[in-house]
């Protein structure tokens, strides 16, 4: 155990934990940052993606050590009121069911559309097939994606 | 307020207080009778929610539903908020508390809410209404047919007199309340809310992380924990060695938790207490244990299917029996017979098992995320020697639900780890814990046999079931495991003359329950697809074939909740059959297969198009589905209820089994039993036929005739039939 900063949602925290937590632990506990959620502790279920530097990281294999000075963003810290192109689009398309999963999705497909503003289908598939959804809303998973991508389109 | 059954008599005894209606339905459902069978049940109160009108002429809306994406809290108000003449936004509904003196019937399964509630808070919402037209006609001395509401104001026709529900509430409340069986409803036509799009309310916090899960509960000074559960199925620790998990940091304590036994069914095991999660999954496994692996040892996956076989190969307890199957078996020589196997399936709802609970004097507080608030209290106060009473819970959002959480196992291991421990405490359980230690599908084997004549028409059916009961396991004493297995299969819908049931339970060691559809989604993959084969050997078109055995049937729905409409069920044939092209040629290698099921009060009919390459790659390219659940509430509930059950369906249908060998489950994580992902999950079109009648439920019925479309389309594609799920295309 020993301090540690974490630089999360544009604040530095300290926090006392075991060098070896995954961050997911970290976030959760000593942090309160419940948003972000366990699903598998082997990074195979997406449920806790969480944005290391903008890039897309399953926070359950990425030790605190390793985040150390990079900023961190969670699904609190994605957007103000909740206003993300994509979070506009999952309410719009009604993405959610039990919703357990979606931090982890919106978190995935945010860091996607950052890097690609416009997707294609396979493009989608590629980037969000790490991510389960156990209610089955791939549908409008994609339905969200393309519509906050041409949210993206008209700004342009 | 305090809440009291007067109330629902004397609406509004206390001046300033608004009204309050008690919610009554009439039956028993089925879920809850289980439920209500077990120890310590105490006298329920018979409403099942209670509205009151607020003082400012908001309207809440308490109610023992909880709320695992199916969104109930939405669909519930709609009914209400309909009758009751305000918009949707001034109803608010609220997790009611766990108060069996007050709510009766607490769970949340058999897709059953909507079912049961639907009429109830209609008649509720327009007793609201009527209350507040009367109110009015009372303070402005004209007549009450000269008044009506709108948008939670009662308005007069010839004047411009309108009077907020708020400024009537207070008169309202000291009027006789109408006969809520008599009380005026809207006509269809008139309605602005039912049948129309309405999102859901619970959404917004969903995408942003605010939403509270169980696992998201945070209590001050908590601890977390985690339970080494023997893996065999019943075996328990014969000796541990807990120095090293001890030495470690923030661990606060190792003990041992015995096994409950039935009822309960939890495995018993060492907990470990630590100041974090991740803290207590690294002591559990610094923990020394050697385990007495019991009986269990001996079962496995294939020594079970073995018995399933054998015993579905000899004949049962007789369930049906329509004419005489052996004389006209024994009439020709040619029959088909065709033998159908599905192994165990695990819930794996995305948010594992847990709960959190803290001890205080002469009480205990646990907040879960749980299909059965009412179970959990009696269980949690059995389990520490509480009165009930003194257990208080509250029911937090669920990461899904599909049955699994209608079990007490884990709040019983709660409640034994809060014994030990002061402070309050969340017990987690990993997604090993929970693949390993649920409560799976029941695996069964199907013996069908079957004659068409030389007119290609079906003479015989006949269907001998065998599985490892669910009934056979909460309730042996009943002797009456079928109870949990035949749904489906007694109720086979088409018309032949000679049509026979047999079932036979196999014992195992591994525990079972209520998996998303129950023993529907085992049925109808066996009657669907077997209706398939009737209709191959007598060279007809599937869907002609399944209309010819419908037509003719009586119609009216069935004086018992569990016999299908034949009437309803061709409606949704004809509908996936003309939606879906079925008959429109495609090219080589690709195949339509249809299934038509009811179950929990729908009708469903899908058709599923597929095609095989020449490497056995089996591509889905779209699922049709038509649905008649009577009345539409929510148009988007119910087809995103549908898209749903289909996915879950699909993972049992293409990639997912429980297996289990020495007695233990060989499943551990997503690797090994991986759902449907994104890339694999087809377009899913839905297209509603609803017949206005009652309402069905729509958590289930869409699950089982899923797979045994995809089992039709694949022979349609290929001559294959596949007859095990989940499916291998053999090369």
């Amino acid at each position: 155990m020993a301090p540690i900063k974490l630089h999360v949602n544009g604040k530095i925290n300290t926090i006392d934990v075991g060098l070896d937590t995954p961050l997911l632990w970290a976030l959760r506990d000593a942090l309160g940052l419940t948003g972000t959620k366990y699903g598998c502790g082997m990074g195979v279920c997406g449920a806790c993606t969480v944005h290391l530097d903008g890039q897309a990281v399953r926070s359950c294999q990425t030790r605190v050590s390793a985040a150390g000075d990079k900023k961190i963003t969670t699904i609190e810290g994605l957007s103000d009121n909740a206003a993300h192109p994509l979070q506009i689009a999952w309410i719009a398309e009604q993405v959610p069911q039990c919703g357990y999963c979606q931090s982890g999705q919106i978190m995935q497909a945010a860091a996607l559309l950052a890097r690609t503003p416009h997707p294609t289908d396979d493009e989608i598939n590629d980037a969000m097939a790490g991510n389960l959804c156990r209610c089955g809303m791939y549908q409008r998973i994609r339905l969200g994606i393309r519509r906050a991508a041409k949210g993206a389109n008209h700004a342009a | 307020m305090p809440l009291s059954r007067r109330a629902f008599v004397v609406a509004a005894s206390t001046s300033g207080a608004g009204i309050l209606i008690g919610v009554r339905v009439s039956g028993l459902l089925r879920l809850a009778r289980e439920n209500e069978q077990s120890a310590h049940k105490p006298v329920p109160s018979p409403f099942v929610a209670w509205v009151h009108v607020k003082p400012t002429g908001e309207i809440s809306l308490i109610v023992a539903k909880s709320e695992m994406g199916q969104g109930i809290r939405t669909g519930l108000a709609i009914p209400l908020a309909e009758e009751a003449e305000v918009s949707l936004n001034q109803v608010s509904v609220e997790q009611a508390e766990t108060r069996p003196d007050i709510y009766t019937h607490m769970g949340t399964g058999g897709s059953h809410s909507t079912r049961q509630n639907y009429m109830p808070y209609r008649r509720v919402g327009a007793t609201v209404r009527e209350l507040m037209i009367t109110a009015a006609a009372v303070k402005w001395n004209v007549p009450r047919e000269q008044c009506f509401a709108r948008e939670g104001a009662v308005l007069h026709r010839s004047s411009t007199k309108k009077a907020s529900y708020g400024e009537l509430v207070e008169a309202a409340s000291k009027l006789p309340l109408p006969n809520p069986a008599r009380v005026p409803l809207k006509k269809e036509s008139e309605f602005r809310l039912i049948g129309h799009e309405i999102p859901r309310v619970d959404i917004p916090a969903k995408i942003n992380g605010r939403a509270q899960f169980g696992l998201d509960v945070r209590v001050q000074d908590m601890l977390f924990a985690v339970i080494a559960r023997c893996p065999t199925f019943g075996g328990k620790p014969a000796k541990f060695d807990a120095g090293k998990a001890k030495a470690m940091a923030g661990v606060r304590g190792v003990f041992e938790i015995p096994a409950l036994g039935a009822g309960k069914f939890t495995a018993g095991g060492i907990a470990v207490v630590a100041d974090s999660t991740w803290q207590a999954m690294q002591a559990r496994r610094a923990l020394e244990i050697n385990w007495d692996h019991g009986s269990a040892i001996s079962e496995s996956s294939e020594t079970l299917s073995e018995m399933l076989k054998s015993a579905a190969s000899k004949s049962g307890k007789r369930l049906r029996n329509d004419g005489d199957v052996d004389a006209a078996l024994s009439a020709t020589t040619k029959h088909i017979e065709a033998v159908y196997e599905l192994p165990f399936q695990a819930h794996a709802t995305m948010e594992p098992m847990n709960i959190t609970i803290h001890r205080r004097e002469g009480g205990c507080e646990v907040w879960v995320p749980t299909q059965s608030p009412d179970w959990v209290q009696r269980v949690v106060a059995d389990t520490m020697g509480l009165d009930a009473k003194k257990v208080v819970v509250h029911t937090t959002f669920m990461g899904g639900g599909f049955g699994r959480r209608y079990m007490p196992d884990y709040p019983a291991e709660a409640a034994q780890i809060a014994k030990e421990i002061d402070r309050p405490v969340q017990l987690l359980w990993t997604r090993e814990d929970d693949m390993t230690h649920d409560f799976y599908r029941p695996a069964s084997c199907h013996r069908l046999q079957g004659t068409v004549d030389e007119h290609g028409r079906a003479i015989v059916w006949s269907h001998t079931l065998a599985s490892t009961s669910i009934n056979g396991l909460w309730h042996p004493e009943q002797n009456k495991p079928e109870d949990s297995e035949i749904g489906g299969a007694k109720q086979m819908p088409y018309a032949i003359p000679n049509v026979r049931l047999e079932f036979n339970d196999v014992p195992t060691a591994v525990p079972r329950a209520w998996w998303r559809s129950v023993e529907h989604s085992f049925n109808g993959f066996v009657v669907e697809s077997f209706i398939d084969e009737l209709a191959a050997e007598a060279h007809r078109d599937p869907v002609e074939f399944r209309r010819s055995l419908l037509v003719g049937g009586k119609s009216g729905n069935p004086a018992d909740e569990d016999d299908p409409n034949p009437q309803r069920l061709l409606k949704v044939l004809n509908v996936a059959a003309e939606k879906s092209g079925w008959g429109k040629p495609l090219p080589k290698g690709w195949g339509r297969g249809i299934a038509v099921y009811f179950s929990f009060g729908s009708y469903f009919g899908e058709v599923a198009e597929v095609s095989v390459s020449q490497e056995k790659a089996l591509q889905i390219h779209r699922i049709v589905a038509a649905v008649d659940c009577g009345t539409v509430v929510n148009p988007e509930g119910v087809r995103a209820q549908t898209e749903s059950a289909i996915i879950y369906g699909l993972s049992a249908a293409l990639k997912n089994a429980i297996t289990f060998k020495r007695g233990a489950v060989e499943q551990s994580n997503f690797t090994d039993y991986d759902p449907i992902r994104i890339n694999e999950a087809p377009p899913i079109e839905v297209h509603l036929a609803p017949s206005g009648d009652d309402c069905g439920g729509m958590g289930e019925p869409a699950l089982p005739p899923l797979a045994p479309a995809i089992a039709n389309a694949i022979y349609a594609a290929t001559g294959q039939r596949l007859r095990k799920l989940p499916f291998q295309l053999s090369v």
